[in-house]
């Protein structure tokens, strides 16, 4: 079944084209990471989901029902955590995660005072005191305690420290393991590599690449290392071959994963010594569809 | 310790300058128009005189401070009638000022900034002191020139100059104080609070001893603004307690600053509530929770202002023969009794304070929005409507008990010193005539917030148009179709006037009109975040 579905969404504000056509879809009982740099269109989508904006053009669904006029049926079911959390300066930390709890009808106090401990966090500071990290925790408490079917998580760690990214990864694994659907949109790879069976990478309001992360390594370079007999020259100049470093004793370098079989078959006409080779990391990826944005800002 | 204060100084001078220029020019500008439009509404000594009896009672005194009213000269009457209001907003500006460049910059973690530059530890709180002395010098030089070129006879250069430094004073004060609250508290808003207070609790300390025992007076600094007898006797010794008090606190400020750390606080921060009341848990609660203490002043103020028009009541007869100007201003047969008039005056003016905090409440709603807070209500099972309807009840039952407030507080101090004074009924229906404009206004800030958002402040300008059509516009003999521009307009003028139901059932029709159009435009259109 599909938790989230969005068909040819787009959205302009003004002139400007913040969402193209973007297709994605997330299964239940999967953690979907949503990536891409700032400016990307991640929070607007996510933004659509919710039912705040009103789309341009194509369709959003969530949990089969119209984000836009089903709002309040699909809100009951999930929770959001917005990347910049707000939070009133006037009330303290305990009494926004009890306001939200309740606008969801939840009391579950052995729930919350769980997760209060486990993100060791003090519930007496009014909000204005606190740091983004702790207004983090606040909304990160209040959704875990919730327990929906579906969580939204809008780069939720990234005033956490390390630790407390670890008790957020323990909360996200154990609700995946009960069966809940999680939307992730992050920019610490390491998480979304960690958490996540399936990533959708957005740039400039299009969705460039879905997939598995296998998929999407499939797609990509795979790094060697190798050490021959005899030396190789040109390697620069064999096709699908990238980024040729010398070392003292080998050289190691990039194949396009299509070009791997007939790469190996004339590295092998070198005497091969040694040989390592190591998939390509998240974060390759990442910057092979960063590069040529511009830096990321629209 | 005070490495480097003098580039910060500049600093502060040069962020802020567009800030201090306009403060400082309205100052100088409603100092100097006063005095002028005195000369020209009171042109001999015989009228200024019998202006001065009239002013002469315990309502006046509380409000204003006492004053010459034997020779109530235009030098006598601008110092008396304007120099202890205009210290009272001096000390606002000065308290807005440093609390600024203090504790909230501390707050919001500039001055973490600042600490970590090769600057002393003490150079952020000289720089402060050494700016607001200099913005309130400027203060008096303006004051003093703007004064002195106007060469009316009774305001001569010495008086002049004293009105300066009473302001002045007044200002290096208030910013003392400010600079010693800023080490107490651990947040702006407190800070804030706490020199505010002590601006407030200065002002009516004075009101009660100026009218009952003078001895009282002496506790409040503010006493010295009218002591100072400018443009009468013109007491110089009263600046030097302003001044010194000022020097003093800014010294202790200063040595608190040096003994604790970056972001501490003297006053403990109260750790809160762990867990929320179970009223909370609702959007009218979190609503109203959010706008608790607003609320509770709004209604200290307006009950405030009720009596103390309230009790003015008394002296109006006596008041208005010798005032032709004010007659001009009040609409009506002449032949009619003056309070009844003046009642339907003030009954307009109090409708349209009791407006302002029904409009914040409903603006609150977008400020919410606008400051991102609505993420996380919005993506509750919880519609639009509902928040909707949350803030549109607060507003509509403020706007009323604010009403009823400010009319009960008139009807019990019109009770205590008039002779023959009204019921509270007919007080309370001439009031309640002025709620279907008041919905109506609140209509106009709906539709606003549904269509146009960013352009939600709007309705202010609208509200103040209404005041000054109401208010001044007898007095300049606006056209009358300038009064049916804003729904106060319509209003029947009771006492003074007839019932009349078509207006109150139009502005009714309207108000709902305005609201369910606005509500529309709120529900569809996307939110801000």
């Amino acid at each position: 079944m599909t938790v989230i579905r969005t068909v040819d969404l787009s959205k302009q504000f003004g002139k400007v084209n913040a969402l193209n056509k973007v297709n994605m879809e997330v299964k239940e009982g999967e953690v979907y990471g949503f990536i891409g740099p700032n400016g990307a269109g991640k929070s607007t989508t996510i933004r659509i989901l919710l039912g705040m904006l009103n789309p341009s053009g194509g369709q959003a669904e969530v949990l089969g029902m119209d984000a836009k006029k089903d709002a309040v049926a699909i809100h009951r079911r999930l929770a959001y955590v917005p990347g910049d959390v707000n939070l009133w300066p006037n009330l303290t930390g305990g009494e926004v995660i009890d306001l939200l709890m309740s606008f969801h009808g939840v009391k579950n106090k052995g729930r919350k005072d769980e997760l209060i401990q486990a993100f060791q966090f003090d519930p007496s500071k009014k909000c204005r005191t606190y740091s983004k990290g702790n207004r983090q925790k606040v909304a990160l408490i209040a959704a875990f305690a919730i327990e929906p079917d579906l969580y939204i998580f809008d780069e939720p760690t990234s005033g956490l420290d390390p630790l407390m990214e670890r008790t957020f990864q323990k909360y996200v694994k154990e609700a995946r393991n009960q069966g809940k659907s999680i939307l992730l949109s992050s920019h610490i790879l390491s998480e979304v590599e960690q958490l996540c069976d399936r990533v959708g990478i957005i740039r400039d309001g299009e969705m460039i690449e879905t997939g598995t992360l296998e998929d999407l390594r499939h797609l990509t370079r795979t790094n060697l290392y190798v050490e021959t007999s005899r030396p190789i020259d040109n390697l620069e100049t064999w096709e699908g071959v990238h980024d040729v470093e010398k070392r003292q004793s080998g050289v190691s370098f990039q194949v396009d994963t299509e070009r791997m079989e007939t790469v190996m078959a004339e590295l092998g006409a070198f005497g091969i010594k040694k040989i390592e080779s190591a998939p390509p990391t998240l974060e390759d990826l990442f910057m092979r569809h960063y590069e040529g944005s511009g830096g990321g800002d629209r | 310790m005070f490495h480097n204060s003098g580039r910060l100084f500049y600093f502060l001078l040069k962020t802020d300058r567009l800030k201090i220029a306009i403060w400082l020019l309205s100052f100088t500008l409603i100092t100097v128009a006063v005095p002028i439009s005195f000369e020209n509404l009171y042109p001999t000594q015989a009228e200024r005189d019998v202006m001065g009896q009239t002013m002469g009672n315990p309502a006046i005194i509380a409000m204003l401070g006492p004053g010459d009213f034997d020779s109530y000269t235009v030098g006598a009457m601008t110092s008396h009638e304007m120099i202890l209001l205009t210290a009272v907003v001096v000390g606002l500006m000065n308290i807005l000022l440093v609390n600024r460049h203090t504790r909230v910059e501390e707050e919001e973690g500039v001055l973490e900034l600042v600490r970590a530059l090769p600057t002393g530890k003490g150079a952020n709180m000289l720089a402060v002191f050494l700016y607001s002395l200099t913005v309130n010098l400027l203060l008096l030089l303006l004051i003093f020139s703007g004064l002195v070129v106007l060469g009316i006879e009774s305001i001569d250069g010495n008086g002049s100059l004293l009105y300066g430094a009473v302001l002045g004073g007044t200002g290096i004060l208030f910013a003392g104080i400010t600079a010693v609250t800023a080490q107490l508290t651990d947040n702006g808003r407190s800070s804030f609070g706490l020199a505010f207070g002590l601006l407030l609790i200065a002002y009516f300390v004075r009101a009660v001893g100026d009218v009952s025992a003078e001895t009282l007076s002496w506790f409040s600094p503010l006493h010295l603004t009218t002591r100072a007898e400018v443009f009468v006797s013109n007491q110089w010794w009263t600046v030097v307690p302003l001044f010194a008090g000022g020097l003093v606190l800014f010294v202790l400020a200063g040595y608190l600053v040096s003994i604790r750390d970056l972001d501490a606080s003297f006053l403990p921060s109260r750790s809160g509530r762990t867990e929320a009341s179970s009223w909370l848990g609702t959007p009218v609660g979190l609503a109203f929770r959010l706008q608790r203490p607003g609320i509770i002043s709004w209604s200290v103020a307006m009950l405030l202002v009720g009596l103390s028009y309230g009790s003015i009541l008394g002296d109006l007869e006596t008041f208005f023969e010798g005032n032709q100007i004010l007659q001009q201003m009040l609409p009506g047969e002449s032949s009619d009794s003056f309070t009844d008039q003046f009642l339907s005056m003030l009954i307009v003016v109090i409708s349209i304070m009791a407006t302002i905090p029904a409009l914040m409440a409903m603006l609150k709603l977008y400020k919410e929005e606008k400051r991102g807070r609505g993420d996380l209500p919005f993506s509750k099972p919880l519609s639009r409507a509902r928040f909707f309807v949350s803030y549109l009840l607060i507003a509509m039952v403020e706007g009323a008990v604010m009403l009823f407030l400010a009319f009960f507080g008139l009807w019990i101090a019109a009770i205590s010193v008039m002779e023959d004074p009204f019921s509270f009924g007919t007080i309370l229906g001439a009031g309640a005539a002025y709620l279907p404009a008041l919905y109506a206004m609140i209509g106009v800030s709906v539709v606003l917030i549904g269509f146009v958002p960013r352009k939600a402040g709007l309705v202010w300008a609208y509200l103040l148009y209404a005041f000054i059509v109401l208010y001044f516009g007898g007095l300049f003999k606006f056209p009358e179709w300038m009064e049916y521009l804003s729904p106060f307009g319509f209003v029947p003028e009771l006492p003074n006037e007839e019932m009349a139901w078509t207006p109150i059932i139009f502005l009714s029709a309207m108000a709902l009109v305005l609201i369910v159009l606005g509500f529309r435009g709120y529900q569809t259109r996307d939110l801000e975040g």
